[in-house]
């Protein structure tokens, strides 16, 4: 959707820069002129929190790194000195460690707002995959900034964690080494950690680079699912969204500042105030709260499968349980893209959401008794959602008759209100 | 084939998806009634707690006064600056008062001429005895107190901890401590403790700390009741503070932000309702 710009260099200087780098055309194009469904709601603002929390989690994060010390014996207490003697650092440290929080209750959000609405549907599959690449990548980046602390959940968190990959058969010992950077996490874990975790958020500022330019080829999806057909079905990107975003990432932020102000400590674990020592091991090993629906369907496989044994299947099932997504415009067939026209698949979705909040408590709780049962159903759902019932209900389902545009749907819905 | 999805839909997706919800719906109920039968923590009635919660100062200095005459025998609190206790919203000691204290400390230090120098308010409150010399005398290490109070936390049962993200309750650390230090049993019912370990009713284990608070131990200044009951809760409020000693400075920020956030987030609101008032959308 480019050449939607009507901008006519209107200096001389202007017009030099259009003929040799078209930044200010470019810019007046994809920020300003972009043309917009103008039905999008505000589930559709989170595209833009996200740019923020990113934005967010790097400005703090290079400040916190002037004064954070990468080593075993002084990272504790540099995050201490951080908070207690750095000026302004309790709030860049709080900001920081909430804003993971933040982040990742925003990408939830927004997959499961792309889930609902078909989002990833033709023409926007390498758009999804961008994102579910962004996913794995933000993964990757809060776990091995929750090690930097070098508290008790850090180490063992990372121990656990890395300990993962052991499971892979040939090459499972040699990349848990160079995880590592021995035979055991340590002070070459730690600087590696904190030197990965300094590189992948300007890996995923470029992926989000993509993710943006996929989105505007085909642009925006809309709450109706149907495609734009002409000029009123949209608005200019700026002002109408750039405001509305605006207003959306201010509301955002009130609970945000909530978190940072009021309640810095209550998303953490208290074990993490508790320096790290390998000669104890936590009662209870419990990842933060956004990784709790993969951990508990890492821990649901404790049976054998034929020749794989339990580690290496809840390995198979945790990478499942991300790569699948990565299949999810090929598994649902369906021609219609929003949910709102699918009675059928409306309540196995709302299971699904209601499934992974479940995830999410079991992943917190110990692995025994009815936990245990409880997450191998749950686990069984989450596969089963994607892998059966989406590419069954293309078949079967009888979508509601969809509005012929954009416009009427808006027009219909502003005649009944 | 019109006739095979409909049979699809009526005898397989229904049942499914009713059985999916009566198994949840079986399970969480079966899952709540799995609760443990541990002792009851206590919850200290914190001045501190909550949203508008600020630290009293005259309990923090008698939690101060505990720590200092009890406490710092074994525990240290490696990173408390001495100059800490005459900042603002925390015991509200004066300059001098913090600079006489820091005194009577005998700090190591390389560069001093006998390797050692009495303390100044930059100095951070040593510790009694080195990692080795503790385990030498106690077997295990003493925990520092500086974060203590943010590393313990109770139990509380859901959906009870739900509400705390809205009351914006972070006191489980303080009601851990004050309920482990009321708590000591001399005879517990039907435990074996462990020959040289203390029992503690919570939170129902055996530690190597002998029970550290006797009524009357400490003197008190004014007329706070000199039980192991007013000690415990003292104590635990100046761990608190120790944990989190800007805790009423980043309060009173948050507030400002609040108020500029709710402020803003209108005046955006009604700036994006005036752009979309002459557009059906």
């Amino acid at each position: 959707m480019s050449g939607n710009s009507t901008y006519t260099p209107s200096s001389g200087i202007e017009k030099w820069l259009d003929e040799r780098l078209p930044i200010i055309r470019f810019s007046k194009e994809h920020l300003m002129d972009f043309p917009t469904p103008k039905n999008l709601n505000y589930w559709w603002t989170f595209g833009a929190i996200l740019a923020f929390c990113l934005v967010v989690q790097i400005a703090t994060g290079i400040v916190l790194a002037m004064h954070f010390t990468p080593n075993v014996d002084m990272a504790f207490d540099s995050v201490e000195h951080i908070r207690r003697d750095v000026n302004f650092g309790r709030i860049i440290q709080g900001t920081h460690a909430v804003g993971a929080s933040m982040f990742f209750a925003a990408v939830y959000i927004h997959i499961f707002r792309g889930l609902y609405y078909g989002s990833y549907k033709a023409p926007r599959e390498v758009l999804w995959i961008l994102g579910v690449i962004i996913l794995v990548l933000m993964m990757a980046t809060a776990f091995m900034g929750y090690v930097l602390p070098w508290g008790q959940m850090s180490f063992w968190a990372a121990t656990v964690i890395t300990n993962i990959f052991a499971a892979i058969p040939i090459v499972g010992e040699p990349i848990l080494q160079l995880l590592r950077g021995g035979f055991a996490v340590g002070n070459p874990t730690l600087n590696r950690f904190f030197s990965l975790h300094y590189l992948l958020p300007f890996v995923i500022a470029a992926v989000v680079a993509l993710h943006i330019w996929a989105l505007h080829v085909p642009g925006n999806n809309n709450p109706t699912g149907v495609s734009v057909k002409d000029d009123r079905d949209t608005l200019p990107f700026h002002p109408y969204f750039t405001m509305k975003d605006l207003f959306a990432i201010v509301v955002f932020l009130i609970p945000f500042a909530w978190f940072v102000f009021f309640a810095p400590d209550i998303l953490g674990h208290p074990d993490n105030y508790i320096r790290a020592n390998p000669l104890v091991t936590p009662a209870h090993i419990v990842p933060e709260w956004y990784f709790l629906p993969f951990y508990a369907i890492l821990r649901a496989i404790d049976f054998n499968i034929l020749f794989i044994d339990s580690k290496l299947g809840g390995v198979i099932f945790f990478a499942g349980s991300l790569l699948i997504l990565f299949f999810v415009p090929w598994l649902d067939r369906s021609k219609v893209r929003s949910g709102s026209f699918r009675p059928l698949f409306r309540p196995f979705y709302w299971l699904f959401i209601l499934n992974f909040f479940l995830l999410m408590y079991l992943g917190a709780q110990p692995a025994e008794g009815t936990y245990v049962l409880l997450a191998k159903i749950s686990t069984a759902y989450y596969f089963i959602y994607f892998l059966v019932i989406l590419p069954l209900l293309s078949w079967i389902e009888r979508p509601a008759p969809l509005p012929a545009s954009i416009n009427e749907a808006v027009l219909a819905k502003s005649k009944s209100a | 084939m019109k006739n095979m999805k409909s049979f699809i839909k009526s005898a397989v997706i229904k049942p499914v998806l009713g059985a999916i919800l009566v198994a949840a719906g079986l399970g969480l109920a079966m899952s709540a009634n799995a609760s443990e039968t541990a002792a009851e923590p206590k919850q200290g009635n914190w001045t501190f707690a909550g949203l508008f919660g600020t630290y009293d100062e005259n309990q923090l200095q008698r939690g101060f006064q505990v720590f200092k005459e009890v406490c710092a025998g074994c525990h240290g609190a490696k990173l408390i600056a001495f100059r800490t206790l005459a900042e603002e919203g925390g015991p509200g000691y004066s300059e001098d008062q913090v600079k006489a204290l820091a005194a009577t400390f005998t700090i190591a230090d390389p560069e001093a001429p006998d390797g050692e120098r009495p303390g100044v308010p930059a100095d951070r409150w040593p510790s009694p005895f080195t990692t080795q010399e503790a385990i030498d005398s106690f077997g295990i290490e003493p925990p520092d107190f500086s974060v203590l109070a943010k590393a313990r936390s109770i139990h509380q049962p859901f959906p009870y901890w739900v509400f705390n993200y809205f009351t914006a309750y972070q006191e489980g650390g303080p009601d851990f401590i004050y309920s482990l230090l009321t708590s000591y049993e001399e005879n517990p019912h039907g435990v074996e403790v462990p020959e040289g370990k203390y029992y503690y009713g919570y939170p129902g284990s055996a530690l190597s700390m002998p029970p550290p608070l006797s009524d009357g131990l400490v003197d008190y200044e004014g007329d706070a009741p000199e039980t192991v009951d007013q000690y415990a809760q003292d104590v635990a409020a100046f761990m608190m503070w120790m944990a989190d000693p800007h805790m009423v400075e980043r309060k009173a920020t948050g507030f400002r932000v609040l108020i500029f956030l709710f402020l803003f987030a209108g005046f955006m609101y009604l700036v994006k309702r005036k752009l979309f008032s002459n557009v059906a959308h």
